[in-house]
């Protein structure tokens, strides 16, 4: 029997093309979200800081299903997202930083990136504000016979919302292009998500008539899978789509969390989950990646995100004399 | 007297009226296993249990509501919701039920209820999660709004909201929350709604201020001593609602002028009524119109600059009061 292994075209339905472009995802959010929690400790960043460690299979497989006409609606762990979906990681640190040049022009923070012409219609720090947004931006595109997706991503802490519910309901009723993306990673802060829900969170779904699956958040192969039936069902006009992914952050809630609620070994146990490491050992058997390959892209990702802190370093203060600029549209009629 | 943080101040009052009364308990995101998102909170699970302290789903409007239930049930629960814009995801329970059913039902149904929120800017959370709205809730009839500027103060009033029958909005400035003081470890130690303090008695001028304000109103007093031989009387109102417009009118009658500073956006704000009722009530006594010294007419900004410049600053009160004379 030969040991001979031929090259795959394909990692369960992956192309090399994809697996090359998932890995280097997923290690820049990783990379580049510990950067983040750097600049933190010294002083650059400030304000609330959520950190996306630990769950970066979830952006990378979801965000990467989408079209360009599609939009990004997400909550305030929103860096990974926003990375997927290919804003500028400069201009994301610049935000983190408060500069002129970053996403929201150093107003929003790292809660409340934005950058439409990228269909990124923000994060959003009030949980479970945009799940309404969403099925709004679903009936414009029904509406409109325009044909996007919205992909709506939030937390397991939005499901005890009143909101949450109200959002399903119209966006089943409605029939709605808006894939529903809950990233369970176990947490609302401290909060256990048992302690916060009576049943199932799919069940909820399920209960609005919605199409639900559950999926391995940190197996990034799974998530791109699901979250491609969910566009093409969207797609095909039938309405929203839900998708429980079931995930783990690293690192505490914000910078602030002392995380008195779970143990270290809690965590340790998780990593071994790593969606990271999972995509490069199957990429390695695969015969697609070696060591070397692997320290090309951690390079090449140290480099981006060492230019992301210093397009932010250099990127100037908004002046102050813009305080006041944009809190109403200019008024088209003139 | 112990000295202690206003976090440690408002713990014990909460410590000390579960001890002292079977009926309170309290409900919030957060306040049990995290510790609360302020550290308020932290430790009362592990004395108290899980009966007491109860951690919620994130679900502002339920527990709101809950708290309401179980308040016309006869219980005198607490509800944390954590930031002060988390409050707009139950005006509904606190404008038409708390604020309203004892009203409706003529008197036969009591709210005992309080509710906890922090407000504020000054840390860079930005738009959604730095805003002053005592001003928006002491708009309503039926509830009472305290806003407390010192550890004292907030171990006080908040013994004194729970010995309440209505339903009392009780907002903490964060950066309020590491400041120390004097508190008085008597558990019979309540301080009353309605009664403003002078914090610092002068003869030119009265500067107003509730909670984070007062600092800023007292640093500016200390500037204007210091370098403009201006004496500033200092107000802390400590309740919006009652509100003790006595305190006020005789200190204006006293130094014929008035300044009010607030974080809260001067737009149909605070200021505003206090500027009203000043002029209602001492108009003949005044030298200069009634200044206001707010916050900037604009959603928070996340950068510290501009944050900076939204707020009011001891410098804007020292330029207000200079331009009165
Ligand atoms: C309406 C509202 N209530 C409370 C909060 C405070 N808060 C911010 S994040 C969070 C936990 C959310 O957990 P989850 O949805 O699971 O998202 P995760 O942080 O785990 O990604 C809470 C309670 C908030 N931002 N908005
Ligand atoms: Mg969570």
């Amino acid at each position: 029997m030969s040991t001979e292994t031929q090259t795959p075209t394909t990692l369960r339905g992956l192309t090399r093309e994809q697996a090359d472009h998932f890995l280097h995802q997923m290690v820049l959010i990783r990379r580049f979200e510990e950067k983040s929690g750097e600049m933190y400790t010294k002083g650059k960043i400030r304000g609330f800081l959520h950190l996306y460690t630990g769950q970066e299979a979830c952006a990378v497989g979801a965000v990467n299903v989408l079209e360009e006409r599609d939009k990004v609606i997400t909550h305030y762990r929103d860096h990974g997202h926003a990375l997927a979906r290919g804003l500028d990681p400069n201009r994301i640190m610049a935000e983190l930083y408060g500069r002129v040049d970053g996403v929201s022009g150093g107003r929003g923070g790292s809660m409340h990136l934005y950058d439409v012409e990228k269909g990124f219609l923000g994060g959003y720090a009030i949980v479970t504000a945009h799940l309404p947004l969403a099925v709004g931006l679903g009936l414009a595109s029904n509406l409109q016979n325009e044909d996007f997706v919205t992909l709506c991503i939030f937390g397991d802490g939005s499901v005890g919302e009143g909101e949450f519910h109200e959002a399903l309901n119209l966006a089943a009723l409605w029939d709605t292009p808006v894939i529903f993306f809950c990233e369970n990673n176990l947490y609302g802060m401290g909060v256990p998500f048992q302690q916060s829900l009576s049943t199932e969170i799919s069940t909820l779904a399920e209960a609005y008539g919605i199409t639900t699956e559950n999926v391995d958040g940190m197996d990034v192969v799974d998530v791109y899978h699901a979250a491609k039936r969910a566009v093409e069902h969207c797609r095909a006009g039938s309405g929203p789509y839900f998708i429980e992914a079931l995930t783990y952050r690293y690192r505490g809630h914000s910078m602030a969390d002392p995380e008195l609620y779970r143990l270290k070994e809690e965590v340790d146990e998780h990593r071994k989950r790593d969606a990271i490491q999972r995509l490069r050992s199957e990429m390695v058997e695969a015969g697609w990646l070696d060591d070397a390959g692997y320290q090309a892209v951690v390079d090449r990702v140290e480099r981006e995100v060492d230019e992301a802190v210093a397009f932010a370093d250099a990127s100037p203060e908004p002046a102050l004399e813009s305080l006041f600029d944009n809190i109403l549209a200019e008024d088209a009629r003139g | 007297m112990v000295e202690m943080r206003m976090r440690d101040a408002l713990r014990e009052a909460l410590r000390e009226e579960l001890l002292r009364d079977e009926r309170v308990f309290l409900l919030g995101e957060d306040i049990g296993l995290y510790g609360g998102s302020y550290t308020v909170t932290k430790g009362l699970l592990d004395e108290f249990g899980a009966k007491r302290v109860i951690d919620t789903p994130i679900a502002e409007s339920g527990i709101v509501g809950a708290g309401i239930g179980a308040a016309m049930a006869g219980m005198r629960p607490m509800v944390e919701l954590m930031t002060i814009n988390f409050s707009f995801l139950a005006m509904d329970q606190i404008v038409n039920n708390a604020a309203k059913l004892h009203y409706m039902s003529n008197g036969q149904i009591n709210i005992p209820l309080v509710i906890r929120m922090a407000s504020g800017g000054g840390s860079q959370l930005a738009a959604t999660h730095s805003h002053s709205l005592e001003g928006m809730y002491a708009h309503f009839p039926g509830l009472r709004i305290v806003c407390p500027s010192n550890p004292a103060d907030g171990k006080g009033l908040l013994k004194r909201a729970f010995r309440d029958d209505n339903t009392v909005i009780f907002i903490e400035h964060t950066a309020n929350y590491s400041l120390k003081g004097e508190v008085p470890d008597d558990e019979d130690y309540l301080v009353e709604f309605g009664k403003a303090t002078v914090v610092r008695e002068g003869t030119d001028v009265t500067l107003i201020g509730y909670s984070g304000s007062v600092h800023q109103a007292t640093r500016a007093a200390t500037m204007l001593a210091e370098q403009e031989d201006v004496d500033a009387e200092v107000i802390d109102l400590r309740t919006l609602r009652p509100l003790d417009m006595d305190t006020v009118i005789a200190s204006v009658k006293k130094t014929n002028r008035a300044v009010v500073v607030e974080d809260d956006w001067k737009f149909g704000g605070f200021g505003g009524e206090l500027s009203a009722q000043i002029m209602e009530q001492a108009f003949d006594w005044l030298d200069a119109p009634v200044a206001r010294v707010s916050g900037k007419d604009v959603p928070m900004p996340y950068n510290r600059n501009l944050e900076f410049a939204a707020l009011p600053s001891e410098e804007d009160v020292v330029d207000a009061v200079l331009s009165m004379f």
